[in-house]
């Protein structure tokens, strides 16, 4: 749409053909991220947004298949590329750090022979400008002695260094778009603070956009601009990270903040709140809102029906609660 | 400190608490407040599943797997009912009706020493089978107690066993057939037992695996912190869960065994003369070939085709039991 | 006052990592340093540290998982050490364990219902046509439907699977139940789910709790006191308020500060710590802390590097191990004691 937007997806729908039956990972999902901002996709297991960010890269294994939609990168639909366009912008362009760091490097090369091999390939420098530029991006990512530690082997780090060794990979040729799937579930609370504060001043300092998948609300609060809350596959709200934290909307949304325990100092112990029942079977979905067999706002209409995404004060709910033309009533 | 709400024997309430089995109850749909939900949202499928009918489905989808499965119901029928299906006297020799080639009276010709072929190639069946069978029966049993001692152990009982497993595997199992055979004697039985010893420690390694990666599995600490005697976790807890590894290496390792038996048979270390072994008929016709390649082509066929129905259903059942496998 | 449930006296457990040709340990990995802990009867203890710190060798230690490198355990007033055979299996009785991993925690190749009669069959804790009441009774008190008993644990969700574990863990109706990290491989809305459970099933048999956790966040709830552990060492431990109001050690300050926060209106500076968490492996002498440690400058008598700061009670029922709060030769009493 306009020069700003980077990242633009429409509709996209991706199918896993089981032998059991078609599940339906992503439905009609829309987004857009735009330069230098941090948008953050949250949902549990099931709700689709893995599948998001690999149907983005192109990175999908059968039985997995996008089945439609558009996915514009600077107006370039990547659904359209051959493998050897895709490749290029992988590492270019987009790029993607993911949540085990202990798995994602390869434990026989060194930092610098795996870092220097991306460079190289899309960079096309010669071998000590591609070191020089390594040991920058270990610096950037904040890992001491970087001249040093480059001619480390991964397990020889620790999983906070490691995850930032992928950074530095991922952003060794200075992609536009950075996709983090999870990076910091499978790290320590301290090292996950360091990791984000990290992530947040890769944005100041050179405006690097992000689509951040996470289940951790808290980490959403601590570096988005804008979040996309998922269930079974849809999108059930869209906003910015001001407004749902302040006054979340749809219900599961609600659910999901209520019940995260909090640090807030209460002096008697009061019942987690808990979102009842579980996540419905995805070979069975219901046949109208997904969530509605766990809202306490459910209506009649919800169970038969699936809303649509409706505008509502600046953002966009899958609800009918916030039909505009349900009138007051549902509201209440 | 007793638990105060135990109930009697027999009195058990069968529902829990009315939030709890609303909770869960909402999620299953079993409880449709108000009549509210379509049938359809159940989380769990129609009856229990069956893990050994899942693989078995997998199985059948198979092909090559199945043709295999077939020709060795064929063989094994063959090996039951040989005796009614033979045309002649595999034993019997007539030395006026030598060499003969293929013909209506004798399907895969005679050998030199004038007995049908066919009719030796089907006792030889019998032969092959109960050797191949036996002798990794033999093989597993030893095979997985020691493995089981071993992977679960550790420590220096792991060492010694896997140790003088290493040794035996040291030597190209063939010779060390060959040895015992040689200590042992000749004779079908005593092909058996060396088949049988050469063959443990392969079983052994797998098994010893096998247990090593699901001991670090945290039922198996749970089924120590529950009070389970280490007897009662190998046997009730991991070896249940090696089931899969040992079903597919015991069928490989038919193959290798009908393959030993064949090559102890060629170098005349198997059965006795005039008995009829595969192996042994191909020692006897070697040089032959020229002249009646019939006499060497039946047998050795007959032995490819067992030996490459045992390793299809082998690779068969392996992808069969590789849940990762089963995806469309 | 009430005699403690059970008490850790010391513990210590050592990996060996490396040994020379003669078989002489070079290297050892301390994963639990000279620990001592009382729980009382009815009581949820909160264990809190990052990965590395031991809590989870300490709760194995526990259940004999593993055996201590040194060092008590006192469980009802005995030396568990000291015990017999026949008492010992008793003891198993009494100390149960659930697991963190809901996916690798039940043996698939068992029915869940047979997973939960386990523990009551090989114990023979009950004669056998009661055992199918029992395990009914235990299915429902932890929320799942009795008629799910010939399922296999594939068949169930993540947060079902736990439910299965806490069942099996009651089974033997224990007087501790030790939860490590039961709901961290949970998605968020079963986590509540799961917290609330053991709440309540706390209340409804009396249970006392020791609770692993890696965040303050998730033990806040369900814990009375807390005790956190850095490096196989325990750093602080207070009464929960205590701890969250008023932390006094760095580390926990450190890990306080660390939580990400959704409430926009609780947002605060983070302390943000240089590094990352040291090698439990030959660790040096001193304060493991003390390499990562931003509030040395504050500290005049400082002997950090050198010699490890013992537990000292700083004001009632709140213990620091730290040369910034209270020195050693006030006469503070060392190690927790009620």
């Amino acid at each position: 749409m306009t020069d700003d937007m980077l990242l633009e997806v429409r509709d996209l729908t991706t199918d896993f053909e089981m032998k059991r039956g078609t599940v339906h990972a992503v439905i009609d999902m829309s987004f857009s991220v735009a330069k230098g901002e941090v948008l953050a996709i949250v949902g549990e297991s099931g709700s689709g947004k893995s599948v998001t960010s690999l149907s983005v890269m192109g990175l999908l294994q059968p039985p997995g298949r996008v089945v439609r939609g558009e996915i514009l990168y600077k107006g370039k639909d990547l659904l359209a590329l051959s493998k050897h366009e895709m490749r290029d912008i992988r590492g270019n362009h987009i790029s993607m750090i993911f949540q085990e760091p202990m798995t994602s490097l390869n434990p026989v090369l060194t930092i610098e022979d795996q870092l220097t091999e991306s460079i190289r390939t899309h960079m096309k420098l010669d071998k000590h400008a591609a070191a020089a530029r390594a040991i920058d991006m270990l610096h950037l990512v904040g890992i001491p002695s970087p001249e040093k530690r480059i001619k480390d082997y991964p397990h020889q780090m620790s999983g906070g260094m490691r995850q930032r060794v992928m950074t530095a990979i991922a952003l060794s040729c200075d992609p536009d778009l950075l996709i983090a799937d999870e990076p910091t579930t499978a790290l320590d609370v301290t090292i996950q603070a360091q990791i984000l504060a990290l992530i947040n001043e890769l944005r100041d300092k050179i405006g690097m956009a992000v689509l951040l998948i996470t289940h951790d609300l808290g980490v959403v609060a601590e570096t988005a601009d804008r979040v996309v809350v998922m269930y079974c596959g849809q999108v059930v709200e869209q906003a910015t990270a001001a407004q749902v934290f302040e006054r979340p909307m749809h219900p599961y949304t609600l659910g999901l903040l209520e019940s995260i325990p909090t640090m807030e100092d209460t002096e008697v112990d009061e019942p987690l709140y808990m979102i009842p029942g579980m996540v419905p079977n995805p070979l069975n979905m219901p046949r109208g809102c997904a969530f509605a067999a766990r809202c306490a706002r459910r209506m009649d209409r919800c169970v038969s029906e699936m809303p649509p995404l409706y505008a509502a004060e600046d953002r966009k709910l899958r609800c009918f609660l916030f039909d505009p033309e349900a009138g007051e009533e549902a509201r209440s | 400190m007793d638990w105060p709400t135990a109930p009697a024997p027999g009195t058990a309430p069968d529902q829990p608490s009315e939030s709890l089995i609303a909770d869960e109850a909402m999620a299953l749909g079993e409880v449709l407040p108000a009549g509210q939900f379509p049938e359809e949202d159940e989380t769990f499928h129609e009856k229990p599943e069956n893990q050994w009918l899942e693989m078995w489905n997998a199985l059948i989808a198979n092909r090559a797997a199945m043709v295999s499965l077939f020709f060795i119901g064929f063989l094994v029928l063959v090996a039951v009912f040989g005796s009614y299906l033979t045309p002649y006297n595999p034993i019997e020799t007539n030395m006026a009706n030598t060499l003969k080639f293929p013909s209506a009276q004798h399907w895969f010709g005679t050998d030199q020493l004038g007995m049908d072929i066919f009719s030796r190639v089907i006792a030889g069946t019998r032969v092959s089978l109960t050797v191949g069978l036996l002798a990794v029966s033999i093989a597993l049993t030893v095979g997985v107690i020691l493995g089981a001692i071993a992977g679960y152990a550790g420590g220096w009982v792991d060492t010694v066993i896997m140790r003088v497993m290493d040794m035996m595997l040291a030597v190209p199992s063939i010779l060390l057939a060959i040895t015992l055979m040689a200590a042992l004697g000749k004779g079908i039985d005593k092909a058996v037992i060396a088949i049988g010893l050469v063959s443990i420690p392969e079983y052994a390694r797998i098994v010893r695996g096998s247990f090593l990666s699901i001991k670090e599995n945290d039922y198996v600490a749970a089924a120590r912190v529950v009070g389970n005697s280490p007897l009662r976790i190998i046997f009730r807890h991991v070896l249940p869960n090696s089931l899969s590894v040992i079903i597919v290496r015991g069928t490989l390792g038919i193959s290798s065994a009908v393959l030993d038996t064949a090559a102890l048979g060629f170098l005349g270390m198997g059965v006795q003369p005039p008995q009829a072994e595969w192996g042994d008929m191909l020692g006897r016709a070697r040089g032959l070939i020229f002249q009646a390649p019939y006499a060497l082509l039946f047998p050795g066929m007959a032995i490819t085709a067992t030996v490459l129905a045992f390793n299809l259903l082998g690779d068969g059942l392996r992808d069969a039991f590789d849940p990762k496998a089963r995806v469309k | 006052m009430t005699e403690p449930l059970v008490q850790l006296k010391h513990l210590s457990k050592f990996f060996p990592v490396d040994t020379d040709l003669l078989g002489r340990t070079t290297s050892l990995l301390k994963a639990v340093d000279d620990l001592s802990l009382d729980i009382l009867p009815g009581e949820a203890f909160g264990l809190v540290g990052e990965s590395g710190c031991g809590k989870t060798t300490v709760g194995k230690m526990l259940v004999n998982l593993y055996t201590p490198t040194a060092g008590e355990i006192w469980y009802e007033g005995r030396n568990v050490a000291s015990l017999s055979a026949r008492q010992r299996r008793k003891l198993c009785c009494g100390i149960q364990l659930i697991f963190q991993d809901p996916y690798s925690s039940l043996n698939p190749r068992m029915t869940v219902g047979d997973i939960v009669s386990e523990p009551i069959r090989i114990n023979n804790l009950l004669p056998r046509e009661q055992i199918a009441d029992r395990v009914g009774y235990l299915f429902n008190a932890v929320g799942l439907s009795a008629n799910y008993r010939n399922r296999f644990p594939h068949e169930f969700s993540g947060g079902q699977r736990q439910r299965v574990g806490i069942a099996r863990a009651l089974a033997m109706q224990p007087r501790l139940i030790v939860c490590d990290e039961p709901v961290s491989a949970l998605d968020v809305s079963i986590q509540a789910q799961v917290l609330n459970l053991l709440s309540d099933l706390r209340e409804e048999f009396g249970l006392t709790y020791l609770f692993i956790a890696h965040g303050l966040n998730v033990v806040k709830h369900i814990s009375d006191r807390v005790g956190v552990m850095y490096l196989g060492r325990l750093v602080e431990v207070a009464p929960k308020r205590e701890l969250y109001r008023n932390p006094l050690h760095p580390y926990t300050k450190a890990l306080l500060s660390a939580i990400p926060v959704t409430n926009p209106a609780q947002r605060r500076k983070r302390i943000l710590l240089e590094g990352d968490v040291s090698s439990p492996i030959d660790p040096a002498p001193g304060c493991r802390f003390a390499s990562r440690c931003y509030a040395r400058s504050g500290c005049t008598s400082c002997d950090c590097e050198t010699n490890m700061p013992e537990l000292v009670e700083v004001s009632p029922d709140h213990f620091v191990s730290c040369y910034l709060f209270g020195s050693q030769d006030n006469g503070s009493r060392l190690a927790p004691r009620f």
